[in-house]
């Protein structure tokens, strides 16, 4: 074969138009990055990037506005589905997303979107959990794992006292509104390939006006995990996927024939 | 034969994780040992022949930093024309 066979190129990837031209405040090697790609890939490939609305929450991603290159609006900690859904009923025709770490949609803010999903609200919510309190230090979250080490749980999380963690996409799996709650993890290539794919499915959902969905991300957090970016991904595989299974909770049996 | 490709990595956007290359088949990125950015990291570059272009790096790269290039044959470009 010789050179002159290959002297075109494609663009197998570039950033997504979604995406403003900015640094983010993340720290190296947070999958949070992961999460705003993907949504920014899925808004470019749906064409929806100038009729969508999304709504941060408070926590390490309540920048999520400077980072979309669509309409933003931030919330009261943990109120972003009630912000949501004001939005949605207001301009119907717009998508509406809302991007929720754990400590802001778990915990405070569980009220709001377990209501939301029982309203069967057309939105999405992108849901990130990374087992504790990222912003603030790394404290104990709804999600911490039981034994988990945080600043405010040295000795690990103890069940006896402080509960068991909170799994959302099972949990909201089992309301009526729901359309779609699924977890997925960005671990690795292939579940990041597959948290896309859930993604364009949520927003798909929407789209269709089959009402509530919601994506749950497992996400890493190292430098409140106090480990390098590999080791963490790692620490994400081997610990929280026993605890939080990657699946489909619930799936609209409606969005069975559906290819995208 | 496989595909020839390269990448084209925003130095100044790249925090230096080593998530790309810890994720690259080829074990053909590394972190530019000589060279710092602004914000203080090595940053990510291809140290060597044999990138096929699979978009892989880019995949896991949390910044959005790379860009992914892979060469068509004339060949296949003109069947797909």
């Amino acid at each position: 074969m010789d050179t002159a066979q290959h002297e075109l190129e494609q663009v197998v990837y570039q950033r997504p138009e979604s995406l403003m031209e900015v640094d983010t405040h993340y720290c190296p090697g947070c999958t949070h990055g992961v999460a705003h790609r993907l949504v920014a890939e899925v808004l470019d490939e749906m064409q929806v990037r100038q009729r969508t609305i999304g709504v941060a929450s408070v926590g390490c991603s309540v920048f999520a506005y400077n980072y979309f290159n669509t309409d933003f609006v931030q919330a009261p900690h943990g109120r972003a589905p009630a912000m949501a859904t004001g939005i949605k009923r207001c301009l119907p025709d717009r998508i509406v997303f809302t991007y929720q770490g754990d400590g802001d949609m778990a915990s405070i803010g569980m009220g709001e979107v377990v209501a939301a999903a029982a309203r069967g609200e057309n939105i999405t919510v992108v849901f990130i959990n990374n087992a504790n309190y990222g912003m603030t230090g790394g404290q104990m979250a709804p999600t911490t794992l039981p034994g988990q080490k945080t600043t405010s749980s040295p000795n690990g999380r103890d069940v006896e006292t402080q509960g068991f963690p909170m799994q959302a996409a099972e949990l909201l799996a089992t309301l009526e509104g729901t359309s779609y709650s699924v977890r997925r993890s960005l671990h690795d290539p292939k579940n990041v390939r597959m948290a896309k794919k859930a993604l364009r499915t949520a927003f798909e959902v929407q789209a269709r006006g089959m009402g509530f969905s919601i994506v749950e991300l497992l996400s890493v957090c190292p430098t409140n995990w106090g480990m390098t970016p590999l080791q963490s991904l790692k620490w994400l595989e081997e610990a929280m996927i026993p605890f939080y299974p990657i699946g489909d909770y619930k799936v609209n049996p409606a969005l069975a024939g559906l290819r995208f | 034969m496989p595909p020839k490709g390269r990448i084209e990595v925003n130095e100044n956007r790249c925090k230096g994780c080593e998530l790309c290359t810890d994720a690259c088949p080829q074990d053909v990125i590394s972190m530019a040992a000589e060279r710092l950015n602004t914000k203080g990291y090595h940053p990510a570059e291809l140290i060597e022949a044999g990138c096929t272009g699979c978009g892989i790096c880019a995949i896991v790269c949390p910044e959005a930093a790379i860009t992914v290039y892979r060469e068509v044959s004339q060949r296949a470009a003109s069947a797909e024309a």
